[in-house]
């Protein structure tokens, strides 16, 4: 297939590739994190962090529409609000559902992946009454469409550039907030040994609900930021949701360096692989990977060491 | 119409519309049919991932029921409608067809979406004897005394299209790219034969699918852009469609330059997916909302009318208004609501008011109707540009493309 074409054009493929392929990887890290935290800390298995993620493009969605009616000159710099009001929204809700129905199952793991796939119906059937059963469409500012013009003919998509440098600067503050901050220290307290942190004088309550909330909040911002390369609909919450958890589970959950391990390594298979080969194709053969390398390492690619 | 005026109607005496034909006459097998009311199922999802694209479906025919009512009805009856939802799941389309033909006795049923849904009420209506009218734009490779075909088979909407962007555009090398399931890939599996065996000098450069739901397509743009091929002929559906077109424009992939021709972007589609990010591109299918005709001119406001100014027709909604009416003009043609002599009576039935246009029943209970090529616009409406002089003959077992 490469016959007809001259070294600059293989070469420019080559780069656009490997551009695909981290970008590819940071939307994988940016639907991760949230769940990474929620399952990989706490042991939650949360099947409606789809739905978590799709408010915060609900939430994008209506402030697009706000900000062109009120204030159409603020309409550029838009997403940025967006996104704080979409982490607040979903960390909101998250708050909630851990009040009213998470904390009464954490002697129950098995019994939140239920729970949470009942919650992800309720929510697909709210956005559904609430926003109607069509799908919307998040206009963006002009800025964030169309592509960088690196040279003749290499061009990177600028929504890919911001997905990438967003993915950045949250993997970053979430790694201070989990390893460097008091609090952090708490979680990682509370999930090594409950009992104990209790006795120590840890409010394990609250540190559950906030880690919670937090998780719920990054999926917020992660829906916020996909309506720049999906869909946003009552259902597409569920486009993501066996990604998401292939990452963190091959990752080994407990690990945040694991889910970005893991993220990379899904990301770059899958995108060469879909190079070379179609698109189904490709999907079949990384699951099959996963589920091989899962075979010899049942607890993921990096895990935790824990005295059970 | 107030409710408390039902009623009152109903306990008019008996003989008050003289041409009204007697129900003893016009139902001989048990369907629920009285003198004054006739019952019909509507089946769809409005649950679940396919509530997205059926909701348009179900508006367009409690418009058209509502229409025939107030002009009187079917031979004399009010027509009255039991909806029932499928979820999106083939199962319950079943289970919920049998209940409307078994429990309900619905004289005829407008329904489903998907292929799966129809290859799953495909034995209940057969086995029951049922008559269902199913809106979408499919595959072919079917045909059945129970059901008629208000969308179009694939070779009416693949090979027109094919050929004008060949002729008007002296396209020659095709990229096909689709969702991975039964209506891309024998869509594709046609056009494919037909670029390659009947188009002079035209080949294939690239044919890929993508697992439903697919949200990333960078690396086949990538390919795209390796191949460029002439025309990018996408058969994607769902929440991937809004991916793919959004990571094409941000690829720097100018469909203003680069010809992409679509069969599954409707109007419904591009409210999701941004008109500005797929102005330019090219569809082929049977009707657009924009079409400048008498019938549509008047079907476009009622239906904005009924369920809102903001609300957009695509072709599935359309083709899904015609089942109602089709059904009306077949019995007062049979002059019988009993299956078997609605089925009998259905070829040959037209249909002048069709917001598309003018269609006629085939033989094969598939449809006569015009393809057309529009181009998309970033207001999110499709302008025509080209449509087939005469009417294109249904063709669900085409031979030579299978």
């Amino acid at each position: 297939m490469f016959g007809d074409y001259s070294f600059s054009d293989l070469g420019a493929i080559l780069a656009m590739q490997g551009f695909a392929g981290l970008i590819l990887f940071s939307v994988y890290v940016l639907m991760a994190l949230g769940l990474a935290i929620i399952f990989g800390q706490m042991g939650v298995i949360n099947m409606a962090h789809g739905e978590f993620m799709i408010l915060g493009a609900y939430v994008t969605w209506m402030t697009s529409n706000t900000v062109q009616h009120i204030a159409p000159w603020l309409f550029p710099g838009y997403f940025f609000i967006a996104m704080i009001l979409a982490f607040i929204a979903s960390g909101a809700l998250g708050m909630l559902v851990e009040w009213a129905l998470i904390r009464h199952l954490y002697k129950r793991p098995l019994d939140t992946l239920l729970a949470t796939w009942g919650l992800s119906l309720i929510l697909q059937q709210a956005y559904r009454s609430i926003f109607g059963a069509r799908e919307v469409g998040v206009e963006l500012p002009e800025w964030m469409m169309g592509s960088w013009q690196a040279t003749d003919s290499i061009q990177i998509p600028i929504n890919g550039m911001f997905v990438m440098a967003l993915t950045i600067l949250i993997t970053i503050a979430v790694a201070y907030v989990l390893f460097w901050s008091s609090w952090g220290k708490q979680v990682r307290a509370v999930v090594q040994n409950r009992v104990m942190a209790g006795a120590v004088g840890i409010n394990t309550e609250k540190v559950d609900r906030y880690t919670f909330a937090l998780g719920c909040g990054i999926a917020g911002i992660a829906g916020s930021a996909f309506t720049m390369i999906g869909s946003t609909g009552p259902t597409a919450g569920q486009l993501y949701i066996v990604d998401t958890f292939l990452v963190v589970v091959f990752g080994g959950a407990a690990s945040l360096f694991g889910t970005i391990a893991s993220a990379f390594s899904i990301s770059q298979t899958q995108s060469t692989l879909e190079f070379f080969l179609s698109g189904s194709m490709a999907k079949v053969i990384t699951l099959l990977t996963i589920v091989a390398i899962l075979m010899v390492r049942p607890q993921g690619l990096f895990a935790l060491k824990v005295r059970k | 119409m107030g409710m408390a005026a039902l009623p009152a109607i109903s306990m008019l005496p008996r003989p008050s519309f003289a041409d009204v034909p007697a129900t003893s006459a016009v139902n001989t097998t048990g369907l629920a049919v009285t003198d004054s009311e006739v019952t019909v199922g509507i089946l769809h999802s409005v649950t679940g991932t396919m509530a997205i694209s059926e909701t348009g479906s179900v508006e367009a025919e409690k418009l058209a029921i509502e229409q025939i009512n107030a002009a009187g009805g079917v031979l004399g009856r009010k027509i009255k409608f039991i909806q029932e939802d499928g979820a999106s799941d083939w199962p319950t389309f079943a289970e919920k067809a049998k209940k409307l033909l078994v429990n309900d006795k619905c004289a005829a049923v407008m329904g489903c979406w998907t292929s799966a849904s129809r290859k799953a009420v495909l034995p209940v209506f057969e086995q029951y004897n049922g008559m269902l009218y199913y809106p979408t734009f499919y595959e072919g490779l079917e045909q059945s005394k129970n059901v008629i075909y208000t969308g179009q088979e694939a070779t009416q909407q693949i090979i027109a299209g094919l050929d004008w962007v060949n002729k008007t555009k002296g396209a020659k090398s095709f990229y096909l790219l689709g969702s991975d399931y039964i209506w891309p890939r024998t869509s594709n599996k046609i056009a494919r034969k037909h670029i390659e065996n009947h188009l002079q000098g035209c080949k294939v450069v690239g044919e890929e699918y993508f697992p439903l739901g697919s949200t990333q397509f960078n690396s086949v743009i990538n390919k795209i852009k390796l191949t460029k091929p002439d025309v990018i002929y996408a058969i994607i559906v769902g929440g991937s469609n809004v991916a793919f077109y959004k990571q094409l424009k941000a690829a720097g992939i100018d469909l203003s330059k680069q010809t992409l021709l679509t069969i599954s972007v409707t109007e419904d589609e591009i409210d999701g997916i941004g008109g500005e990010n797929i102005a330019g591109a090219y569809a082929c299918m049977k009707y657009f909302q924009s079409l400048d005709n008498a019938n549509n001119k008047a079907f476009v406001p009622a239906f904005k009318k009924m369920w809102g100014e903001k609300t957009v027709i695509g072709d599935v909604t359309q083709a899904a208004y015609l089942g109602p009416w089709l059904w009306k003009l077949t019995v007062e043609k049979a002059q019988s609501f009993d299956i078997d002599k609605v089925a009998a009576a259905s070829p040959g039935v037209e249909f002048k008011g069709a917001p598309e246009g003018y269609v006629r029943i085939h033989e094969n209970h598939h449809l006569w109707s015009k393809t057309r090529v529009g181009r998309a616009k970033a207001d999110g409406q499709y302008e025509l540009i080209y449509e087939t002089a005469d009417l294109v003959e249904p063709d669900p077992f085409p031979k030579g493309y299978q």
